[in-house]
């Protein structure tokens, strides 16, 4: 599988995504500029964190205009793998390729440390493989990360499985005081309808490495490997 | 014709303003009371040519519903004036 990530200005984990893909899941992985209009052939392409255009506007905003966004939402049409983590998230979102918006945390900071998520799905590729019982600790580090959708769409997100991952404290228990930032329903990642667009705000390339000392995000990436083949 | 646009963009109602909520706070600091709600938005202004009132009205349409605002969290409002 060819692995293509994003690079907006002011994205700032392209290339830590880039090495977990290319060295801790030995995939061929490209970067796309932002003002390409070709995907290169690529078979997965992944929107990073950061602070594209400056988070002006609204966080992912003015991203969404990017230029290659138009092929961007064409490959998410036509049934092509997307995922948007942290400000990829907020990207997805503001392209409508996965419903909602993340807003402000509630307590107004900044939030960098790590907190634990849980599966909440067998239904996607993103979370399929993974143990629905284990707390998996992956870092955080955004100020807009609260999950917000209208209460139709929230309810359709919940009868069509599409809730990816929520937070939990290191028991698992997905209780308010392990909710870093006020998400509804301790909402951490969604995908849309047709199961081919994923966001999430936590940063499973910040953990995939044994030298981090964490490698529960490497688990998370590794489950876009288990269905399709490897590329070399 | 030129024109300039003067648009609003605020949160909905439905949602927390944690800004406005802590400005809130700071203006009971102040001693100001009585205060029922503080909600913070966006003040956006944009001038721009059109041949007529019609056309700037649909462009700031455009750019309020398509960009300026996210019509999931953000409702939007604006007058326009000619120059």
């Amino acid at each position: 599988m060819k692995f293509g990530v994003v690079v907006f200005p002011g994205s700032n984990c392209d290339d830590d995504t880039v090495f977990a893909l290319r060295y801790n899941l030995k995939q061929e992985v490209v970067k796309l500029w932002h003002k390409d209009h070709d995907l290169q052939g690529c078979d997965f392409v992944i929107l990073p964190g950061g602070f594209s255009y400056g988070d002006y506007l609204r966080s992912g905003a003015i991203a969404r205009f990017s230029p290659i966004m138009n092929e961007v939402v064409a490959h998410a049409n036509r049934g092509g793998y997307v995922m948007g983590i942290c400000n990829g998230f907020q990207i997805v979102c503001e392209a409508g390729l996965t419903p909602g918006v993340l807003l402000r945390n509630n307590g107004q900071k900044f939030i960098s440390k790590n907190i634990y998520l849980k599966s909440q799905t067998p239904h996607s590729m993103l979370t399929a493989g993974l143990d629905p019982d284990r707390a998996l600790k992956i870092p955080i580090a955004h100020a807009e990360g609260r999950y917000f959708a209208d209460a139709d769409t929230l309810k359709a997100l919940n009868d069509n499985d599409q809730i990816l991952f929520r937070y939990c404290d290191a028991d698992g228990q997905m209780t308010d005081a392990a909710n870093p930032n006020g998400s509804l329903e301790n909402i951490a990642g969604v995908c849309n309808a047709h199961r081919n667009v994923f966001g999430m705000m936590p940063h499973p390339e910040r953990a995939a490495d044994a030298a981090l000392g964490n490698t529960d995000g490497k688990l998370i990436l590794e489950q876009l490997l288990a269905v399709l083949p490897a590329s070399f | 014709m030129k024109f300039i646009a003067a648009i609003d963009v605020m949160p909905i109602k439905e949602i927390l303003d944690p800004q406005g909520k802590a400005v809130m706070l700071g203006l009971g600091n102040l001693g100001i009371q009585q205060i029922d709600t503080v909600r913070i938005g966006k003040h956006i202004s944009i001038q721009l040519d059109a041949a007529d009132e019609a056309e700037a009205r649909t462009k700031i349409e455009t750019a309020c519903s398509k960009l300026l605002a996210n019509l999931i969290m953000e409702e939007y409002t604006f007058t326009l004036q000619a120059l």
